[in-house]
């Protein structure tokens, strides 16, 4: 048993749903920031979206190009690392199903790539099945650039951070190499609902 | 670096310091502390009676080397933790709390390059960690901050900044600092208004020195730092940022 914090009483959520909210985390009504560096502005002319790798032939999608992929509208559940989550929130993009169609996977991981140097690494099964998105609006905008416009990925079913933002690739390796918060003490998977917020987690 | 669990351990609240009119020091007993990089943050769990728990993070503002940690808490009015942490607790009352995480906003002395500090109220408690970490260690690396608060009354550490930045005996830290809210005291010499590009070319340091950059504080104003200093030239690489929103209650 824990230590209690004497006269700790805490705001019971009546809005979280049982079931809803993983272990340490507590629901908001914002839509926090969180990076490592400056936002990036990359200019759209340009622009484009990138799997290579491990893929027998690359492929790659000018910003147009891109936009006209047929899209999903998806509302899910967001979970940060740093206890924040948000539910109901409603995103456009690209299934990262469509983008590996046709091609040849030969790796089982994939790093995603950004603008600004953001690297994440991931299962590629926990990007395909219909469980991750190249996204680029929110709440029927076009994606800030403080929120990882002008696309980022989006995997909810994993802490946030694999969600990089100004994400330009897939790069697909028979490896997994740690990304970037990955390096630096943040655990290799993410899975929130058994808390893996750090290494050893 | 070792890739073990991070253990939750049992600390007590040794004393307490007021800072400013909404924030205070929790320092803190950590048996088996292993220690912290200039920068790194803690994860704290507090435990209800019922075993209702909320965990948050916070900034380490002692230096590394310290016997304690120390974490300064601003109360923000809607939080669920933070007014338990500025009002309730006292000596000998106590949490959970592991750590430390984060090995990338985090300053090494040995780097031997210059830094640049841009605070944002309570921000400044990463960067507290470095200016304590540097005059610890002696280096005379050049270091420079901006500290952005609303009043005189919000600066966090204020005697002692002053006492840093007037220290004769090492090559003292630049210490500058704008007020956002209220019309300054008379005889001030700091900035006024919101950060600008002016007061951060005042603050020395450009692009041209290769310094480190840490900006840390509030999202909008983070986001406008930054921005600033990529615009004056500073590489994107170098300009390191920590964010906190009003959620980190």
């Amino acid at each position: 048993m824990a230590r209690i914090s004497r006269g700790f009483r805490g705001r019971r959520r009546q809005d979280a749903e049982p079931g809803r909210l993983p272990p340490g985390q507590y629901v908001t009504p914002d839509f926090p920031v969180l990076s490592a560096g400056p936002t990036p502005h990359p200019p759209l002319q340009g622009w484009s979206f990138t799997i290579g790798g491990a893929v027998g032939e690359g492929r790659s999608w000018s910003w147009e190009e891109l936009l006209a992929l047929p899209a999903e509208i998806v509302t899910v559940d967001i979970h940060c690392v740093t206890k924040w989550s948000k539910f109901d929130t409603t995103w456009k993009g690209v299934p990262v199903d469509r983008l590996l169609e046709g091609t040849e996977p030969w790796g089982e991981y994939v790093v995603a790539w950004c603008d600004g140097g953001y690297t994440t690494n991931l299962p590629l099964a926990d990007v395909t099945g219909g469980k991750a998105w190249v996204a680029y609006e929110y709440e029927g905008e076009p994606l800030d650039p403080e929120h990882g416009g002008p696309a980022r990925l989006l995997v909810p079913h994993l802490y946030f951070w694999k969600s990089a933002k100004w994400v330009r690739g897939l790069n697909l390796s028979p490896e997994d190499k740690p990304g970037f918060w990955e390096n630096y003490g943040y655990h290799n998977y993410g899975d929130p609902w058994k808390e893996q917020r750090y290494w050893g987690d | 670096m070792g890739r073990q669990r991070l253990p939750w351990r049992e600390v007590a609240i040794r004393e307490i310091r007021p800072e400013t009119p909404s924030a205070k020091t929790l320092v803190l007993d950590v048996p088996g502390w292993p220690g912290h990089a200039a920068g790194q943050h803690v994860d704290i769990r507090l435990t209800a009676e019922d075993g209702y728990q909320a965990q948050r993070s916070y900034s380490i503002a002692s230096a590394p080397g310290e016997p304690d940690v120390e974490l300064t808490v601003e109360r923000i009015d809607d939080g669920e933790v933070s007014p338990y942490l500025t009002e309730e607790v006292g000596p000998g009352d106590g949490f959970e709390l592991r750590g430390p995480i984060g090995g990338y906003f985090v300053w090494d002395p040995a780097r031997d390059e210059p830094v640049l500090l841009v605070g944002g109220g309570s921000g400044l408690a990463p960067l507290m960690a470095m200016l304590r970490h540097r005059r610890a260690t002696g280096t005379a690396v050049d270091a420079r901050l901006l500290l952005s608060a609303r009043t005189l009354e919000d600066v966090l550490y204020r005697d002692e900044l002053e006492e840093l930045a007037a220290d004769g005996e090492t090559a003292p830290p630049v210490v500058r600092i704008t007020l956002t809210r209220e019309d300054p005291p008379p005889g001030w010499s700091g900035f006024r208004g919101r950060i600008d590009r002016d007061m951060l070319t005042e603050l020395g340091l450009p692009p041209t020195e290769r310094p480190r950059a840490y900006v840390c504080g509030p999202t909008p104003f983070v986001e406008e730092a930054a921005r600033l200093l990529v615009e004056l030239g500073h590489e994107p690489a170098r300009v390191h940022t920590e964010r906190f929103g009003p959620t980190g209650g």
